[in-house]
């Protein structure tokens, strides 16, 4: 008994990835403060109350953007072997996920608009626990189809009912 | 054999000339009395919908005619289900055929049967009827659900039970016991039977909360519905006008008194009608087998090779008095749904000694319910209770301020304090809960205060670890470890053990699995 901690994936995602988190956290944040502007001019408030909270919501806006896709970016690892597969994602709150390749039941690439126009794809790989499919998001496209393959052949090869 | 591959397959028939072909049957006959009545306290809500609809237009006879035709469409429909609806037994397969537009034939193979459930509810009861639920294991997870026969003469179907659970040809003829030739007598061993004397632990279950919950919703609606006016209610104003001449205290003491006799009163009428006639017995092949029930009798089946494990769970009052349940960990179970949920209870309260009994007895092996477990680190101690009490302190506050704003007496200000020592008692026990081990290839983990639970889940019965770490873990070198499966709740959590804990007890449950990616450390 010498192991002594787990070492991180060997992979990182994509660098594209770190501009697609902050497009996609701006996206967000952009819903968050237009909901804002709209009540602040329906609504008439005490006057001080709406710049004060449109101030904190950019302060913390900003904050987000400029620092969770750079810590994202470094936290967000995954490597696949022959047999298991190895995840470890988050910021603030970190996960690393393994599965036993014997044990995948699914292996499925997505592209939701935002990744598709950074040219990015995540893959989830499922077991037949509802708990914790394993995602790796931001993976170049034809890294993500590779992976996707790979995995596939792998599966198959290991057979059994995977429960 | 031409088992499909799926394991339970939905054919929409295309070709409508497709005739019944000899050998298919109708359900019961009988079936014919009951759909009717529990379709129309399904449809119950339209109905009176449509009547309340039609009274409130101001033609009162509308209302009626309304609820009048939905009825008698619902009860035809019902009849039709019957007419219907068909089902075979061929050599390979239980085959069912329904729908009257689109006809749909579903088929279970029958080497693929992993659970016959039998229940009958009070109207299948008294026509002797039974409902048999045949499921494939994997069944009933993404929609796709057991095949139902609800409907067979009640000796039929426990019949067909016998037959389908223990063909001679056992379900998984690849992997054969290694034990003795099979006798060809069916073999049952008692596990469990309902003990009188358990019932004294019947008030302390809490399940009469939920019900005195529901009638209470229930009043709250027809109160609301019916502009019922409460306060020229007799009996409430007789109530009300008593309360008003006490002092608070006794006021307070009164009403939770009266609630704490009523939770204590329904939940043990809830523990009568669920486990009347319990009985917990184990087949020669290995099915565990659980029946119970007074107004609604059920049987339940829990295959051999689906179970992972059994979960030991103690609310906080049960194990005041010394209380345990015991669950099944199995695949295709869906555990947490309250006792008349799914098949899952292995025993129903009872004393704890019993309930340790009864899960060795189930896993064959002692030590995983009874071994010592290793504490977590004192680390886990402070995020317990901190956590506790910064939930108390926002109720507190909120408290505070509510009392402040309605210009209450003052000295309420101080009960927030009594919720806040509550809140470091209750982290103090969530820590002590907290423990796992490595028994005899069973991986034990205990946690929680107000529902303590001990499972042990076979090692082999884990398909993948999750490590996670927040912030605040990370800085106190701690992480949660889970472990995933197919079985039970899907996840079971060992909190809060020192990072490099975690690592080890993972790698020593499943060996091998994290190999190539540990860090050697320097010897």
């Amino acid at each position: 008994m010498t192991a002594a901690s787990l070492r991180a994936p060997a992979h990182l995602v994509d660098p594209r990835a770190k501009v697609y988190w902050t497009v996609r956290a701006l996206a967000g944040w952009l819903v968050a403060v237009g909901v804002q502007v709209v009540v602040w001019v329906a609504v008439k408030h005490p006057d001080a109350v709406h710049p004060i909270l449109l101030a904190v919501t950019a302060v913390v806006a900003l904050a987000h953007v400029l620092v969770m896709p750079q810590w994202r970016y470094r936290v967000h690892r995954w490597e696949a072997t022959d047999t298991a597969v190895y995840t470890q994602s988050g910021w603030f709150n970190q996960e690393r996920r393994i599965a036993p390749v014997a044990r995948i039941q699914t292996v499925d690439t997505q592209r939701g608009p935002f990744e598709q126009a950074f040219g990015l794809a995540n893959v989830t790989v499922t077991t037949a626990s509802a708990a914790g499919p394993l995602k790796i998001h931001g993976l170049r496209r034809a890294a993500a189809d590779a992976l996707v393959e790979d995995l596939t052949v792998r599966t198959q090869a290991a057979g059994g009912d995977a429960t | 054999m031409t088992a499909p591959s799926d394991d339970l397959t939905v054919v929409p028939v295309a070709d409508p000339t497709l005739q019944p072909q000899p050998g298919w049957t109708r359900l019961s006959p009988r079936m014919l009395l009951v759909h009717p009545v529990t379709e129309v306290v399904k449809a119950l809500p339209a109905i009176l919908g449509a009547f309340l609809a039609g009274h409130g237009s101001g033609d009162d006879a509308s209302g009626s005619r309304w609820s009048l035709g939905i009825t008698a469409v619902v009860m035809v429909l019902a009849m039709l289900r019957w007419v219907t609806t068909r089902y075979r037994i061929t050599p390979e397969q239980v085959q069912l055929r329904h729908g009257l537009v689109r006809r749909h034939t579903r088929a279970a193979p029958l080497d693929r049967v992993r659970t016959v459930d039998v229940t009958a509810h009070l109207l299948h009861r008294a026509l002797g009827l039974a409902k048999v639920s045949i499921g494939t294991g994997t069944s009933d997870r993404k929609g796709r659900h057991a095949l139902v026969l609800d409907g067979l003469a009640a000796e039929h179907a426990a019949a067909l039970r016998a037959e389908l659970l223990h063909r001679p040809v056992g379900p998984q003829p690849a992997v054969p016991q290694p034990t003795l030739p099979q006798p060809a007598v069916d073999m049952e061993t008692e596990l469990a039977r309902l003990d009188r004397s358990w019932l004294r632990y019947a008030p302390f279950t809490l399940t009469g909360a939920v019900t005195g919950l529901a009638l209470l919703g229930i009043g709250w609606r027809i109160v609301g519905e019916g502009h019922v006016d409460v306060a020229k209610l007799g009996p409430y104003r007789a109530v009300a006008d008593q309360l008003r001449q006490w002092p608070l205290a006794v006021d307070i003491a009164t009403v939770f008194l009266a609630v704490a006799i009523f939770i204590a009163v329904a939940s043990t009428v809830g523990y009568v009608l669920s486990f009347s006639g319990f009985r917990l017995t184990r087949h020669d092949g290995g099915t565990l087998h659980v029946a119970r029930g007074l107004l609604t009798s059920r049987a339940t089946s829990i295959e051999r090779s689906r179970l992972r494990g059994v979960e030991l769970s103690e609310p906080l009052l049960l194990r005041a008095v010394g209380g345990a349940r015991c669950l099944a960990v199995a695949t295709g179970l869906r555990v947490g749904r309250g006792a008349e949920r799914g098949g899952e209870i292995l025993l129903p309260p009872a004393p704890v000694a019993d309930a340790v009994k009864v899960g060795s007895a189930v896993l064959e092996s002692a030590g995983p319910l009874t071994a010592p477990l290793v504490a977590h680190p004192i680390a886990a101690r402070r995020r317990r209770v901190a956590r506790a009490v910064a939930a108390a302190v926002a109720v507190g506050a909120a408290f505070d301020a509510t009392v402040l704003l309605a210009g209450w007496d003052t000295a309420l200000l101080s009960a927030p304090g009594v919720l806040v020592s509550v809140a470091v008692a209750l982290g103090c026990d969530r820590y002590r809960s907290l423990g796992h081990a490595f028994v005899r290839g069973y991986v034990v983990t205990r946690f929680g205060s107000l529902v303590r639970r001990r499972t042990a889940l076979v090692a082999d019965g884990v398909i993948g670890w999750n490590l996670r770490s927040t912030f605040f873990q990370r800085r106190l070198g701690l992480t949660t470890l889970v472990a995933t499966t197919a079985a039970g709740r899907q996840r079971y959590y060992v909190a809060d053990l020192a990072d490099t804990d975690a690592v080890r007890f993972a790698d020593t449950c499943v060996p091998g699995l994290l190999d190539t990616f540990l860090r050697q450390a320097p010897p």
